[in-house]
Order: structure tokens, then sequence, then C-alpha cells
């Protein structure tokens, strides 16, 4: 099977992605959601699943663990005192990330038709969709729409007529970007402060109010209806091996039209960006760095990522990650530095404050980022704050402190000379540090 | 039955093991602040890290990973040490590190550790952040500058204490420790909270800048200020107890003590009798040992028999039975101890016994409460109840209306319903395996024999199981009616002696006593007020002493200090007036005494829980009369000792009467 990287309008998913038609539940239906979805459901869970791993869709929240398998996690017989929940996770706040968005407010009945689909799939009793506080017309939208799909008998008791119950809540965050991590979601849910839980125990074994729970991005719940009306097969013949499928793209920064677009996995960065944002501004000579998965993914230097595949392996393949496939170009009039240092502050804001390394590293990395940035600083603490960062890594309850040491590792890696560039031009013109007379 | 490795080391550990413990198991010693056995596992100071094998290729929190079978777990390898150094790092890099005006200096985890695991040196450039201080009540001193969010006080608040007053506000480094709205916190338990941090942001509001840890010596003793028998360190410097710290009993206390226990030490060197004094002119003036000695002769020669000696709350069981032995000489046994006027039964003390003992009352599944407060006159046995919630249980009660700290079923004030419990109750007991009936001092009155036919109604008895319980409220209490204070009409019976003996003895109603009325006691109050001869004797913190517990357990209780002035202990001061009287008691040192003690009463020979015989008398078992307050009125009010202290009389006006004090500007 031949690997395509580029996508047709036939193989479109999200056929309304731009809003040129209506939301709503008619229009969706002329779009073919919600189409004997009743058929969908009498596939049979354990057939859906298959269906999903053969597909080889990986979750699109940013980690990238197998749908199917994910949902296969979750208990085969559901106790009536322990039933399943699936959370999909709309609190969509990584920096340049907007895809979750453009589905909810243009095409939301994708997503609910999804969330039975996937929640029917894992034996679910309801889905609880949490929507990032400050979408607020994104939110009415999808209250909108679901009490549409209710209205039409699509959600609710005997969904879509086939006999099983499954209720879709809309639950509004108040705009922490931690209630993004699975746990904390779970916990914000709960009406609890946002702070991720300890793992294990997994949400699939204790999640939601303690019952099993597997909570999605809202990307990968809204293609699992489309992927198994055309199958598996034909999902998986995009991208490459072990990154199947298309996705959203939100490319961001210098280039010429910044857009959101449903590519196939494995495109090529140069490919996609000649494709659909005419080009880098002020032409491909004038790429500085590209941050190819949302903020917490270090940057890629021009040279390196230009013919990379955007899927998950080749991005890593480069030291860097898809995350959400928010794709922020910076040319060469970027300050790289501010540039880190702001995604620095952006963590430094939004630590949950729960567990020691975050809590005390985000503030100091920032602190040390801002005094690079104007050079106010010993060409020692770089290395101090590369040491401080792989600190912070890996030592955290969650995966924030990750994502708040990975970019400033990635900017060491990549522009130390520019670090020190400014700390000597502070000091002094590019001369070496004048020797402070003993005293 | 989890095998794993540590460091080489072959354990084997319970199933549900953490790592950590599989670690100490292993005898390797494992940082850690924010993991505390008696609270559930937070696992966010992330000092506690290990690698594991297998796993994935970073370092885990130990404190919150189940041991499993195959396990490999590494506590030195260069990746946890470079795990703990960093964390070491950031706990510091905001900490004020004002270690010489910090009273937890010399016994701070913060400082230990960091000489243990940290770097030694800092390489953090930037500001310090700063948090303005919270109140948090009387109890607890707040340096909140000094906090590492490790929220050990916030779950002690919410899963022990039960008083959800303390938590976290804001986020990231912003994040701060507060008690709601910044008011006091209302826990009788609030000064746990400073034992359980691990750092100097919450320390002792009346202890503060008084003492270094090294500077004092520790005796291990008994605390009287409730019927739990608290096994309690306290630390002294000279000749003043200046804390009063839990020790770990699991039988007992846990770890916990209330703040009664304490802060009440403070009272202990204000309003102290340190000299005789007798009465002249209807005015009580000092006066010498042989002066007041000869009085109470003089009284004694013409009282003949007619020789009453009453006990207080905090005596021990030598100095009544010093009493009860000279009264025995003397020709009488007009004894008594439950100065209210309690006239319970006493014929079988399993009738009047904490049977089910106070770590056996968490197994229990279905309680009935009859007319006890269990937070002021237990507090230790509420949060045990409190446990038994956890676990399932289900709690009823009979009384007025009060704050448990936990979810109970109130069946009204009035004790008939004893005899007509609702179906719900009669039930739930029924289909219980450990069921329980906790009867109070409020209801001993109208309701003991009721409580009584409950036993085979609601088959409180099974094998292994007695279900049977009465809360006391005085330490001296269970050591009492061992002895035999204890008379069939109560008190009453002892109005009319010519000579009355009162040890320490403050509550009863001295109108009532006609004869000549002696006070052998340490603090000034109502009792020595009333006395027409004041004898000074010893606090519990001055002398030896052996105490039994509300279930019965006899503890010994050993001096950390000596009694001021001219003080004596007390025993010796009834050995010194027997001599007096002509009529020597046959014991000349603290050891004859005890021997003496164990002849007469072999149950207090030894330590150890005490277990009765379940023979209960026959009770009218139709129960009477409306329950109206409970015993006590005021929590940090309730004897001579918490009286004199400041400390108390602050947190009650605070607490319990709810004024408002404004703290000084500086």
């Amino acid at each position: 099977m031949s690997v395509i990287t580029s996508l047709t309008d036939k193989d479109r998913i999200f056929t309304n992605l731009y809003g040129y038609q209506p939301w709503t539940l008619q229009a969706a239906r002329g779009r073919g959601d919600w189409d004997n979805t009743k058929a969908l459901l009498e596939l049979g869970q354990d057939k859906i699943i298959d269906v999903m791993k053969a597909s080889g869709l990986r979750g699109r929240g940013g980690a990238g663990f197998p749908t199917g398998t994910k949902w296969s996690f979750m208990p085969k017989t559901p106790s009536p005192e322990r039933p399943s929940f699936l959370v999909i996770n709309a609190d969509e706040s990584e920096p340049g990330s907007c895809k979750d968005r453009e589905i909810i407010r243009h095409d939301p009945h994708k997503l609910i038709e999804g969330a039975l689909v996937a929640g029917f799939a894992m034996r679910a009793r309801a889905a609880y969709i949490y929507i990032r506080g400050e979408y607020i017309r994104e939110a009415e939208t999808l209250f909108a729409a679901v009490q549409e799909a209710y209205d039409a008998g699509l959600v609710g008791k005997n969904a879509c007529g086939s006999g099983y119950d499954f209720d879709v809540f809309v639950h509004r965050g108040a705009g922490a970007y931690i209630c993004g991590e699975e746990t904390a979601m779970i916990e914000s849910l709960e009406g609890k402060k946002g702070q991720p839980r300890l793992k294990p125990p997994f949400p699939a074994g204790a999640g939601l109010y303690g019952c099993p729970t597997t909570v999605n991005n809202v990307e990968s719940i809204a293609v699992a209806p489309t992927i198994l009306r055309r199958g598996a097969e034909w999902f998986a013949s995009f991208g490459a091996e072990n990154n199947r499928g298309t996705k959203l793209f939100q490319i961001s920064g210098h280039v010429e039209k910044p857009c959101v677009v449903e590519e196939a996995m494995s495109i090529p960065f140069r490919e996609l960006i000649e494709k659909h944002c005419g080009g880098i501004r002020g032409g491909w000579d004038n790429l500085l760095a590209v941050i190819p998965g949302g903020s917490s993914v270090p940057l890629v230097p021009a040279k390196e990522i230009m013919d990379a595949p955007m899927d998950f392996d080749g991005l890593k393949a480069v030291g860097s990650g898809l995350g959400t496939a928010a794709i922020i170009v910076m040319d060469k009039s970027t300050d790289v530095v501010r540039a880190i240092s702001r995604i620095s502050y952006f963590y430094k804001h939004e630590s949950c404050g729960q567990c020691t390394p975050c809590r005390e590293g985000t503030g100091w990395m920032w602190r040390v980022m801002e005094r690079l940035r104007t050079g106010d600083a010993e060409i020692g603490e770089i290395d101090m704050l590369q040491q401080v960062t792989k600190q912070v890594e890996g030592h955290s309850i969650c995966a924030l402190g990750d994502a708040a040491a990975w970019p400033i590792q990635g900017l060491i890696k990549h522009f130390r000379p520019e670090l020190e560039r400014r700390i000597t031009d502070r000091k002094g013109g590019g001369l070496a540090p004048m020797q402070e007379a003993a005293e | 039955m989890p095998k794993l490795k540590v460091d080489g080391i072959e354990v084997e550990v319970p199933q549900g093991a953490t790592v950590l413990q599989a670690c100490e198991a292993a005898g390797k010693e494992i940082p850690r602040f924010c993991y505390h056995e008696r609270l559930s596992i937070a696992g966010n100071c992330r000092m506690c890290l290990v690698e594991v094998k297998p796993g994935p290729p970073k370092p885990q929190a130990s404190c919150a990973l189940p041991a499993a079978d195959n396990q490999e777990v590494f506590t030195t390898s260069p990746m946890v040490k470079h795990a703990r150094e960093g964390i070491m790092e950031f706990l510091l890099i905001n900490h004020p590190l004002d270690c010489p005006i910090c009273d937890q200096g010399g016994e701070c985890d913060l400082q230990d550790q960091a000489v243990a695991y940290g770097r030694g040196h800092s390489r953090f450039q930037e500001n310090k952040r700063a948090v303005t201080e919270k109140y948090m009540g009387p109890i607890v001193k707040t340096i909140m500058t000094r906090c590492i969010q490790c929220t050990r006080c916030v779950r002690f608040a919410e899963e022990v204490s039960g008083v959800e007053e303390i938590g976290a506000i804001y986020r990231g480094e912003n994040m701060q420790i507060t008690s709601y709205l910044e008011k006091a916190v209302t826990s009788e338990l609030s000064g746990n909270v400073v034992d359980l941090c691990p750092v100097g942001a919450l320390t002792s509001k009346p202890y503060s800048f008084e003492a270094r840890p090294w500077e004092l010596r520790k005796t291990l003793t008994i605390d009287v200020m409730d019927a739990v028998g608290t096994n309690i360190r306290l630390d002294s410097r000279g000749r003043q107890v200046l804390r009063s710290l839990p020790r770990v009993n699991e039988d007992v206390n846990e770890e916990w003590a209330t703040d009664k226990t304490r802060h009440a030490v403070d009272g202990l060197v204000r309003r102290r009798l340190d000299r005789p004094f007798v009465r002249r002119d209807g005015k009580l003036v000092g006066a010498s040992w042989d002066e007041a000695f000869g009085l109470i002769a003089n009284v004694a020669k013409s009282a003949g028999d007619s020789v009453a000696a009453v006990a207080g709350d905090l005596v021990d069981c030598e100095t009544m039975f010093a009493a009860k032995a000279l009264l025995k000489d003397l020709g009488s046994s007009l004894l008594e101890g439950r100065q209210t006027g309690m006239d319970y039964d006493t014929s079988s003390l399993a009738a009047v016994n904490f049977n089910t003992t106070i770590a056996g009352i968490e197994r229990a599944d279905a309680i009935l409460l009859v007319g006890t407060n269990l937070r002021w006159e237990a507090s230790l046995v509420n949060t045990r109840i409190r446990k038994a919630i956890k676990r399932g249980a289900k709690v009823w009660a009979i009384g007025p209306e009060t704050e448990l700290t936990y979810k109970v079923e109130w069946l009204g004030n009035d004790l008939a319903v004893l005899g007509e419990l609702p179906e719900a109750v009669t039930e739930a007991f029924g289909k219980a395996e450990r069921p329980a009936v906790i009867v109070g001092g409020g209801a001993l009155k109208g309701a003991h024999g009721a409580a009584l036919g409950l036993v085979e109604k609601l088959g409180l008895i099974k094998d292994g199981w007695n279900g049977f319980n009465v809360v006391h409220m005085a330490a001296s209490r269970m050591g009492g009616l061992l002895l035999g204070y204890a008379q069939k009409a109560g008190i009453s019976a002892l109005y009319d002696a010519k000579l009355a003996f009162f040890l320490g003895a403050d509550e009863c109603d001295f109108t009532r006593f006609t004869g000549f009325k002696v006070y052998v006691g340490h603090h000034g109050d109502k009792g020595a007020a009333a006395a027409d001869v004041v004898l000074p004797g010893a606090s519990y913190a001055e002398k030896f002493g052996t105490y039994v517990n509300l279930e019965g357990r006899v503890q010994r209780g050993n001096r950390a200090v000596f009694a001021p002035g001219d003080a004596r202990e007390d025993w010796t001061i009834f050995r010194a007036l027997s001599e007096t009287l002509g009529r020597p008691l046959p014991f000349d040192t603290f050891d004859e005494l005890r021997a003496a003690m164990a002849l007469d009463c072999p149950e207090l020979a030894n330590e150890g829980l005490l277990t009765f015989a379940w023979n209960p008398p026959a009770l009218e078992t139709r129960a009477e009369g409306v329950l109206e307050g409970y015993p006590i009125k005021d929590f940090y009010l309730t004897n001579a000792i918490c009286r004199a202290s400041p400390t108390m009389q602050r947190c009650s006006t605070e607490l319990v009467h709810g004024e408002t004090f404004a703290e000084a500007a500086e």
C-alpha cells in the first residue's frame, strides 16, 4: 500500500471546517452525519473497537496513544453501581492549538455522534464534554447542538433507536490550562480544584467519581463515525506506517496564510506550507524555526524541519513531537529567546502548584529566561538552566513539568550561540568580559 | 504478598503496600515531606522518588506506587540522587532559610533532609517568594513563607479532624495554604497540624520562641485532661513544663492529642498552691505544714469514723489509694469520685467500661450514641468513629443535636426512645456484625439500665466482641472505681462527714458539705477556695502515678518536674498526716505504696488493658428524662489546670464563645 501524504477533497472528514454551511443538525445530516448511526452501533462493541484499532488512529490530543486500544481498556461488563464514562477533552488551551474550536463551532454533530459511537463501544453510560471556559460562543453552539440531538432522539434514552441509553453532558471549564490534563479534568468535573491525580490508578480503572473513565480528545472522537462508515482500510491509507489517518493541522505565525486544514498525516512540512499557507513569509530562506506541535514541544530549526514528515515519528526523529499539530512558524524577524521566554511565562502561570518541581521550577526557569532575553546573565547560567529543566522534566506528577522544560531545552540545543551573544553583547560589545579587580 | 528487591535486598510486603513501605521493610530510608502513614497519599512533594524496574525510564514517587512482584527498586542510584538533589533545591529556592529564628529549628524535616540529601548550595539568584501570614486560631502560628505546600495540614483537617477549614488557594508558585476566610480553625485537634508540618510554617503559638528542642528534658507520661489516657511526652526545661506532645500508641491515641492536652501545660505554672493554707477568721492564710496538720488532727480526734474523701478528676491511683488507706485506718470507707452527683451502679465494672476498646470501635459497623458529645468528651474516640464511618459504619445518636464532624442520624433528645428504637435502627443493628452502643455521662443517670437492656435486644455481645461502652470524662474515674471510690447514693453519702478530704476535687457542690474541709491539690481553684485547710500537692507532671483510662487500660505516668515551693507529692502528704494522727501508714517509699496498692487492688499491679467479666447488674430498663445538654459546657475549661491556662482561656473565649481578638499592629 503506497503512502498517501496528500489529501483530496473527497477524503476530508471535516467537510464544514470553515463554516461555509450552518452547524445545525439539518445541515449536518446533509453532510452525512447521523446517517443511520443505528447501523454503526449494530456492528457491536468489539467490532467497533477492532475497526478503530485497524484504522491506526492515534489520539489527537498530543500523546498519540492508539485510540482503539485505549477504548479496549474499559470493563466489558460495567456494574450498575460503577457505570463507565466517556470524558471528551475540549479544553483546548495549548498555545497554537485551535482545531477543536473549529470542530465544535462548525461541525458539532460530528463530535456528538462520535460521542455516542465511542461511548457505546466502551459501554459508557454518558459522555461529558469538558469545554474550555473561554470558548463562549463555541459552548453555546455545543449546548444547542446537544439539545438538537436530544430532541431528534439521537442521544438520550434509546439513542438513535438502538435501544442503548446514552447521555451527553456539556461542562464548561473555568479557563485553566491544567484542566486539559485528563485526571485534572476529572477532578474539575467532580467540582474540585483542577489538579492532576497520581497514576496509577489510571482513569480506565478509577476515573470520574471513581468509575471507569476514558478521556479522549475532541478530534479523536469526531473522526470515529466517519472511520466506521468508510472503513479502517480507507483511514489507514493515509500517512506513514504507525502514523495513519488524516489530521487537522493548525498553522500559525509567519506564513502568508495561516489556517487550520485537514491533511494526510506524514505530509512533508514544505508541502503542507506551500499547499495551504502560501509559503513562508519572505520565502524559505527567511524561515528561522518551527514549533511543530503546540507550545510544549521543542522547536526545530529551519533546515531540519523543512523536509520532515509531519507525523509522530517523523517529528520525534528531529527531536520534537507532533503534539496537537499546532504548527507555530517563526521567520528570522522573530526574537526567538523572547518567544520561548513567553512560553515559559505561560507554564509558570498555568502550573497548578501541586507538586514541587513544576511549582518551583517553572517560576525559576521563566525568571532565568527573562534575564537571558536581555542578556543580563552569566554564560554559566545557560548550563544551569539546562540542568534545571532536567530537574523538572520527568519528576512531576503530570506532563506539565515536561511541557515547561522541553521548549527551553530546544532553545538551548539549537540557539545557544544566540543566548551567548546577548550576554556578551550586554557585557560590552562582543569583547570578553572585563576582569574585576580584586579588592 | 508481592516479593521485590530493594537495592538487591529481597523483601516480601503485604498486598497493597507501597514501594516506600517496601523500602522501609528493607531498611532503606526514603526521604519524604508530604507522605504520612495516617493521611491519604498526596504524592506531591516528589522527595520520595526512586528508580523502579520495570517501569518508565524516569524516577517514580515511591509513596504512591504499589509494590508488585519482581520489581527492582533502587534507592541510591545516580538517577535517584539527582532527583532528590533537584527536589531539595526546588524546595529551598523559595524557602526563607530563616532557621535561626524559626521555632522548628532542630526538629525540622526540611533541615534534616537538606543536610542528608541536598547539594549544600543554591544556584537560585532571583528574589524569593513571600507569603502573608494566615490566621488559624489561638493554637497555630503561621509563617506561610516557609510553607512547602505538602498539604499534610489540609489532609489532616479533612480526614482526621473532620473539619474542612484548611485548604489551598491560588495555583502554581502562588499556591497558598490558608484557613477558610482566614478564621480560626474550629477543631479541638488543630494543634496536631503543628506536629505534622514538616517545616516551620505551622508552629505552636503559645510555645513560640520559648525553647530549642535540644534544651528540653523529655519525660514520657500520660495525659489527664480527659479519660482517654493520651500517651504524651512532656518537654521541660528547669522547673517548667514547656510543652506536651503526643507519643505513638496505636491502641489509645495513635499519634494525636487534643489541643487541651497540648496546651493546658502553661496552666501548670499559674495559680499554683505552693504552701499550706489555713482558714482564720474566714480567710485563708499561709501556714506551715505542722500548723495545718495540727488543725486536721484536732478535727480528726472528734470526727471518729465520720471521715470522707472525694477524688478529683485528675488524680492518680496512688493518691487515691493513700487517702483510702488513711480513711480505712480511721474506720471509714466514705470514698467517692463522681463529684457531680452521679450514682450509677458500679457493682460490675464491665457495665461502666468502654468494652469495645478505643482501637476496637474503629471496626464497629453500627453505632448508637446515647447522650454523649464525643467530640468534647473523648475527642480521640471521636476520630476513631470517623474511621469506622469511612469503613462503612452508620451512626445514630440520642441527645441534643450537635456537630460531631460526621454524619449522624439524630433520634431526638428524649431518652425514652431507647425503649422503642425506630425500626431502621433495630434492623441495621440486627444486620450488623459488630454493633456498638456508646453511653455518655449525660445519659448514665436516666438510661444506664435501658442501655444495658439493649445488649440483649440489639445483640451487642458476640463472639470476641463486646459492643457496650460507657464514656467517662475524668482521668481518675476508672482507677477510682477500681479502688472503691463510689457510694451507692453517690456523693450525697459524704455530705455529712465531719472531716472531708478533697483530692484535687474542684467540681463538687461544696456548700453541701457540712464538716471540716481539707483540700489536697495543686491549683487554687474552687476546691481550695472552699476549704478550711489547703495542703499543696503535685500535678500530673510532678509525680509518678497510675491512671486507668476509659477502656480500662492501666498506664503509668512519670515525673517531669518538681512541684513548686512547699508542695509535695500527694501520697507523701497523706503519709505525713498519718504520722501526725498517730496511725502511720505502712509504706515509706513510693515502691512500697505501689506494692500495697497492688495487694489491695491486683488490677493495678501491672500496666495493660484490663478485661472485666461481663455480669451486668439487673437494673430498671425503662429510660426516662429528656437530655437538655451535655455534661461538658466548655471543652477548654474542664479542670483546674485548664482554667489556669491563658491559652485555654483564650481558646474558650474565641472558639466556644465566639469572641474575636484584634491582633496588635506591628
